[in-house]
């Protein structure tokens, strides 16, 4: 330690300077709420898609709703996944039954799509959130 | 025992092109290629461009007609997007080794020393990449750095590897023969004329080159080439750099979409490349000391119509404001101005760089100016980060940007803004 650093030990906090005790604020005050730590597990992998289209619209996923979808989670039975379909990012919930692999919608008017083994299919990543401005 | 050493490359595998497939689908087993700026050359190329005949560096004009025959898809590159997953792909592969050499923007070195299962340890990142950020990468490793250039090389030629090649599980045989099966040319720093110079006295696979004559290389051309032999032997003479060095200078510069003649239209032009500059030296927490601007015609014009000139300004005091950077840059702009030129390129250089720690004032200048400086800079690269680049610019940069570059076929900063996110149909 150098000798500056020596004289200078009491500039790490403002209101331990100023009075003789510590305030019990201190030790919060540098967690202030912050949504990217709530919404983002998973930096690297994680991407925000616009929704266009209602087909999901029961479950709660609007046309014009930004999504956040995360790749590094690996794909499950009812989630709701983006998924790469004949070239295309479309979102749907995934079903995996025994072999059967199926892309159901939330909306009467979409039928499921079976997936077979022939399609172009790819699972892009699982979505964790979705932003809906009222 | 000492450990023995052992480096592995990563490399993505056409980075530009794997970029753009992954927000649009559709460029999935189709030619594509990516352009350099002002759509000029290929950059970037997909495998089926590759086998289409379609060569590195070639001027887009020249493959007009094989690009309309065959479909190939042409996109303008999309920095934002390739520094974003670049930045993503870096800081994953992070967690695999103690020790990371940034290369490009598309590979990096990682120390692989005491990595047991060296195979098994590559397909995990390669597995951990593509599924994380959707980019393929290919893992070469070696006991030098020079050695895992080459196992890359050869982990993207031969597919039945799965995208791991290891020189250091080979033996002595199989190395060989590798080495004998591949031309001297693909050895990391063997240029173009250095392989002519090399064939010239019968060196023309790796295999010869590994079996020169140390002293004889160093006579002939250099301790560099000397250098790149003993690493072929596996002996390791380049060591992993983490410290990125710290940039000696910083260039913006591009050529126009259309040729410029008026001075107002290049001041436009010098402001905004400063601008970028600028805010890249604040980003690194720097000072410029000195600064240059240059302006070019194209350099294949009749010599009565070339035209080329650079002016250097030293500053009173190194700075990081983009006002007063761009104030000094258009002065010197405007000292090697001629009228009556066709003007094709013009570009900033920002040089004698130091860090902001450093930082000294000058006897004019105040602590107050300087802190007013900063507090202007910070909203201005602030609300540009949060609303857009280019929500707050200087009045020097103008707005009516008829010089700038050509990309027709640009794809959507998918990742970097708001306006252009990739698109989730939910049909």
């Amino acid at each position: 330690m150098s000798e500056k650093d020596q004289s200078t030990p009491d500039l790490l906090s403002e209101s331990r300077r100023s009075a003789g005790f510590p305030s019990p604020a201190d030790d919060y005050l540098e967690l202030k709420l912050d949504l990217n730590s709530l919404l983002i597990k998973h930096r690297e992998a994680t991407f925000f898609l616009r929704v266009e289209g209602d087909s999901m619209i029961g479950a709660g996923i609007h046309s014009g709703d930004l999504i956040i979808v995360d790749r590094a989670l690996q794909a499950q039975h009812k989630k709701v996944v983006v998924a790469v379909l004949d070239g295309e990012l479309l979102i749907r919930r995934l079903s995996l039954q025994g072999s059967e692999v199926s892309l159901l919608a939330e909306n009467s008017n979409y039928p499921a799509i079976v997936v077979s083994e022939s399609t172009a299919f790819e699972i892009w990543g699982t979505v964790t959130n979705v932003i809906h401005e009222l | 025992m000492v450990e023995a050493e052992r480096f592995a490359l990563i490399d993505c595998n056409n980075f530009y092109v794997s970029c753009e497939r992954l927000f649009n689908p559709k460029l999935e087993g189709r030619p594509v290629v990516v352009l350099s700026n002002n759509d000029g050359c290929v950059v970037s190329r997909s495998s089926e461009a590759k086998e289409l005949g379609v060569k590195m560096g070639v001027p887009l004009f020249k493959i007009a007609d094989l690009v309309k025959q065959k479909g190939i898809v042409t996109l303008s590159s999309n920095y934002a997007l390739y520094g974003d997953l670049s930045e993503r792909i870096m800081s994953i592969l992070r967690n695999f080794s103690p020790s990371q050499e940034i290369y490009s923007i598309d590979e990096c070195f990682l120390d692989f020393s005491g990595v047991s299962d060296r195979i098994a340890h590559g397909r995990q990142i390669r597995q951990c990449i593509k599924q994380q950020v959707g980019v393929p990468v290919c893992v070469g490793i070696a006991e030098t750095k020079t050695l895992a250039k080459l196992a890359n090389a050869t982990a993207k030629k031969r597919t039945e590897c799965g995208g791991v090649f290891d020189i250091s599980a080979l033996s002595q045989t199989e190395r060989l023969a590798l080495f004998a099966a591949t031309p001297v040319g693909d050895v990391w720093g063997i240029g173009r004329k250095l392989v002519e110079r090399l064939e010239n006295i019968g060196i023309k696979t790796v295999k010869d080159f590994h079996d020169s004559d140390l002293e004889k290389m160093k006579e002939l051309f250099s301790v560099v080439v000397e250098r790149t032999v003993r690493e072929l032997r596996g002996q390791s003479c380049l060591s992993m750099t983490e410290i990125a060095p710290v940039r000696k200078q910083i260039l913006s510069s591009r050529s126009f979409g259309t040729y410029v003649y008026e001075l107002s239209d290049l001041e436009q032009a010098v402001a905004t490349y400063m601008a970028t500059a600028a805010l890249k030296l604040r980003t690194d927490e720097s000072l410029a000391g000195a600064l240059q601007v240059f302006i070019k015609t194209n350099r294949f014009a009749a010599p009565e119509d070339l035209y080329s000139q650079t002016a250097t300004v030293t500053l009173k005091t190194p700075t990081d404001d983009s006002i007063q950077l761009v104030k000094a840059a258009i002065t010197a702009l405007r000292q090697i101005y001629r009228k009556g030129y066709a003007y094709q390129k013009a570009g900033v250089c920002l040089l004698d760089l130091s860090s902001i720690n450093e930082r000294q004032l000058s006897l004019f200048q105040s602590e107050a100016s300087v802190s007013r400086s900063e507090k202007i800079m910070k909203l201005m690269d602030a609300t540009n980060s949060t609303m857009g680049r280019g929500t707050l610019y200087l009045a020097a940069e103008g707005q009516n940007h008829s010089w700038q570059i050509k990309s027709n076929f640009k794809s959507p900063e998918y990742t970097t803004s708001w306006k252009e996110l990739p698109v989730a149909h939910a049909k």
